[in-house]
């Protein structure tokens, strides 16, 4: 719910070139905004509200078994059907977007952290620094990331956290060789050599001008990779080396699906829905920030 | 080709009347030409002047029938040899483009196709119009870049435009554009990108075109290089046409105050300590004498160089010395001038000035102490000292900041403590530069090329430096915005006592503002000394030649000046 009042209320309008009138900045409601952006915007909110507080979406234990239910069909009592303990799938999906989204944001956030680190020293640490974080991302590219997760999951064993920290591992090399090539580019750039005239030190440089403008294309890849952590993660779930069995979570879901699959088709397609939406939502939206901060700058 | 020969005789080659151009869907049209008028004959040379914005370029594409699915063009008459061009579909203006009216672009390097051999571009036009065998049309290519003036066509013809310079660049440009000898020629900014040697030989080409009998349309914002080769000039404003007439009569006696501003904003007409433009309204006037400081004194110098040589080593191995064994000193309030064409060594002496780079060998001293020989570390607090003003200032800015910042950014962190002394600061020296409170909070790319230049100026003079060095720091803009610039500097090297280091590839603008001028050729000073002696009694053979290829507003007497009451 927090994301769709952000987004709707007015925002700076970015006035381009010297037509903008004097007094700065041109404030506008956003009218023109496209209907897959408002759709994704509103099912983000449903998600959060999902993931907070999951209770408001559905009156159901997602964990009570009721054997005598089993494997129904959609109906108006449970609008996803159940499973074969006879648990609703809806509040099971409502009750798993904690823990989904908690994996696609964790483990974006650490991919992108250990993807700075490493990025932000080739970028800077000259040749020696350089190359030896080159041979290590490209030692991790030729990995599968899959199954580089998989190798992950095999060492610290199957749980959430060893998901989000191998899902994020695994997604670190692609954010690093993005993110040294921006520092690169960035360290050239006239304003950088202009802030090195003035006198200021390389640690002022460093944290004022080459890592926000370094960074600022990453707020947008960042929001595609949520979506894409919670792809990865779920099928880390599906193979079983996610979250234990009983606990909902989207992934785990579609693994315990998949023996029904011919007979029972709601208990797999519901919680892919769910993913595939949300991803959708999240890199609709990412590209839409895209668009205007790059709009806005470039 | 009687093609080209007038329907009549007598009659004009070209004849515009009323034209109109606007953009946009229909209801919504955005004009920018509106109704312009003019004729054209055989043999002769209308120029086009105006600054960006003007409609000028617009003008230009009409004429070729480039202006693009969302124009709307209108007009009373718009006939070429008596035959209308309105109205014309996409595939009768590419009858007649090439074959009756050649189009010479600002740009070679963008305007030739990359991946094109040269010969192959120019054969071109040849092929469209079905002119001749292809071995033929590859005989007429070489007989055309011989015409323009290419050494060894047959090499030249054969290779990628990148691998060309810039002079050659265009000169096949022409040559395509000539390529069917067509009756009219219209040219945009022929000249804009290139060395002034080079854009000499550029405009003598031009006239040997016009000498021949054809029509020249030349679109230009210099009114020097108009001067040389146009019989008619047409001066446009948003649009208009504010003044047409022989080009004796535009520059001599210019009637129309934008005219006269024009000819006013001339650097090279006007040697160091003459205003350029009219002041503006409420702009920063200086308190003290607006009079040129001389060299005050024996003043210890702030900048001595001594011998200094870089070299750099080229994608292919080759060392290449782009400064070798150049000395300067700078002394406080003087400016010393820069000049050179590109790869003369002049940016790179800037840089090893400022620190930015070191010497391979020779040193530079910082007010009698070492400078070039320190540490970063210990160099850091002395860069206040010296500024610099970038050619390009958005890119020297960060993207992210507002005007407010970059400019706070550069105010010394010890002088100014707290938010309100650091804005009024802010403030201050954005009034210095005539930028107002309004401005503020806008991002650079939310301002106009001057503003952005003033924007840079301010943040140069932030940490009170004694010099600022000014790297193209005009190049640019429009020249009334140019002479807004280098009055500026000339007023705050009045009133502060600043010293300038000076870098231009512009002979006029450094004429204009120099005391001290240095002639830079492959990295070594060919020639210096002050401003009068080198600019009017030029030693060296390439001083005199750079001087000779300027072109000049030879027939505009000491232009009446303009400053309005």
């Amino acid at each position: 719910m927090s994301s769709a009042a952000d987004v709707l209320t007015p925002v700076p309008f970015p006035g381009g070139g010297p037509a903008a009138p004097a007094g700065g900045r041109v404030f506008t409601r956003i009218r023109g905004i496209r209907p897959a952006v408002a759709l994704a915007v509103i099912y983000l909110a449903v998600i959060a509200v999902a993931a907070i507080a999951p209770s408001l979406l559905t009156s159901q234990d997602p964990l009570q078994v009721n054997l005598a239910d089993s494997l129904q069909s959609p109906s108006v009592e449970y609008p996803f059907g159940t499973d074969q303990s006879g648990r609703s799938v809806y509040t099971r999906v409502i009750y798993g977007a904690r823990e989904s989204v908690l994996i696609g944001i964790g483990a974006t956030a650490v991919g992108l952290g250990l993807a700075a680190l490493l990025g932000v020293a080739a970028g800077l640490g000259g040749k020696v620094v350089d190359g030896a974080v080159n041979r290590l991302l490209e030692v991790l590219f030729s990995f599968p990331g899959l199954l580089l997760a998989l190798f992950l999951v095999a060492i610290f064993g199957s749980g959430v956290s060893t998901q989000i920290i191998a899902v994020g591992i695994a997604s670190a090399p692609g954010y690093a060789r993005m993110i040294r090539g921006q520092v690169l580019q960035v360290k050239g750039a006239d304003y950088v050599i202009a802030s090195k005239a003035l006198g200021h030190p390389p640690s002022r440089t460093l944290f004022k001008n080459i890592l926000p403008n370094a960074f600022r294309p990453l707020v947008v890849l960042a929001t595609l990779g949520v979506g894409q952590s919670i792809v990865w993660a779920s099928a880390l779930s599906f193979l079983g080396l996610g979250v234990a069995p009983p606990a909902p979570e989207w992934g785990a879901m579609l693994d315990a699906g998949r023996d029904y699959i011919q007979t029972a088709w709601w208990l797999t397609v519901f919680p892919g829905a769910a993913i595939v939406a949300f991803t959708l939502a999240a890199t609709c939206i990412g590209r839409y920030l895209q668009r205007r901060i790059e709009g806005e700058t470039y | 080709m009687s093609a080209n020969e007038p329907a009549v005789p007598g009659a004009p080659l070209l004849e515009v009347e009323n034209l109109t151009v606007g953009f946009g869907p229909r209801g919504k049209v955005n004009q920018v030409v509106h109704g312009i008028s003019f004729s054209l004959e055989s043999g002769r040379c209308l120029a086009i002047v105006g600054e960006s914005g003007s409609g000028k370029t617009v003008t230009a594409r009409t004429l070729v029938g480039l202006t693009g699915e969302r124009s709307q063009v209108g007009a009373g008459r718009l006939e070429l040899n008596g035959k209308s061009l309105l109205g014309l579909s996409n595939r009768g203006w590419r009858a007649v483009r090439g074959a009756e009216i050649g189009f010479v672009l600002q740009d070679a390097l963008v305007s030739l196709d990359p991946l094109r051999k040269v010969g192959k571009e120019i054969a071109e036009p040849l092929r469209i119009h079905g002119w001749g065998e292809r071995s033929k049309r590859e005989q007429k290519v070489i007989e055309l870049l011989t015409e323009v003036g290419v050494p060894e066509p047959e090499v030249r013809a054969r290779q990628l435009p990148h691998e060309l310079s810039g002079g050659l660049r265009q000169r096949a440009l022409i040559a395509s554009a000539i390529a069917l000898d067509p009756g009219l020629l219209v040219a945009d900014e022929p000249t804009t990108a290139l060395d002034v040697t080079v854009q000499a030989q550029i405009l003598a080409l031009l006239e040997k075109t016009k000498e021949r009998g054809r029509g020249l349309i030349l679109i230009s914002h210099d009114l020097a290089v108009v001067s040389r080769l146009a019989d008619e000039v047409a001066v446009m404003r948003l649009g208009e046409i504010v003044e047409q007439g022989p080009v004796d009569q535009i520059l001599r006696t210019p009637q129309h105050p934008y005219t006269k501003a024009l000819l006013d904003a001339v650097p090279a007409a006007h040697s160091k300590g003459t205003r350029l433009a009219p002041r503006v309204e409420g702009a920063y006037i200086p308190a003290g004498d607006p009079q040129l400081p001389t060299v005050v004194g024996n003043r210890q110098p702030i900048i001595t160089a001594e011998d200094l040589v870089k070299s750099f080593r080229g994608p292919d191995g080759v060392s290449r010395t782009a400064v070798d064994h150049v000395s300067l000193e700078i002394r406080p309030g003087e400016t010393l001038g820069i000049v050179g064409e590109s790869g003369s060594g002049k940016t790179t002496t800037a840089r090893i000035v400022l620190a930015l780079a070191d010497p391979d060998s020779g040193n530079v001293t910082l007010r009698g102490k070492p400078w070039t020989t320190l540490r970063e570390k210990d160099r850091r607090q002395r860069r206040r000292r010296i500024s610099v003003v970038y050619q390009d200032p958005l890119s020297s800015f960060d993207p992210r900041w507002t005007v407010r910042r970059i400019v706070d950014d550069a105010i010394a962190d010890e002088d100014y403590k707290g938010k309100e002394q650091r804005t009024a600061r802010v403030l201050e020296l954005l009034g210095h530069v005539g930028i107002g409170e309004e401005l503020l909070e806008r991002r650079p790319l939310q301002l106009s090329g001057g503003q952005r230049q003033r924007v840079a100026i301010a943040r140069a003079l932030a940490p009170k430096p004694e010099l600022i060095v000014c790297d193209e720091p005009v190049s640019a803009l429009d020249v009334s915005i140019q002479a807004q610039v280098l009055d500026l500097l000339a007023d705050l090297q009045a009133e502060l006592g600043l010293a300038y280091l000076f870098i231009s590839h512009d002979l006029g603008v450094i004429y204009h503002v120099s005391d001290r001028v240095m002639v830079m050729k492959d990295g070594k000073v060919v020639e210096s000394g002050s401003a009068d002696e080198v600019f009017h009694s030029p030693r060296e053979v390439y001083t005199q030649q750079l001087l000779a290829a300027l072109p000049r507003l030879e027939r505009a007497e000491p232009a009446p000046k303009a400053v309005p009451a």
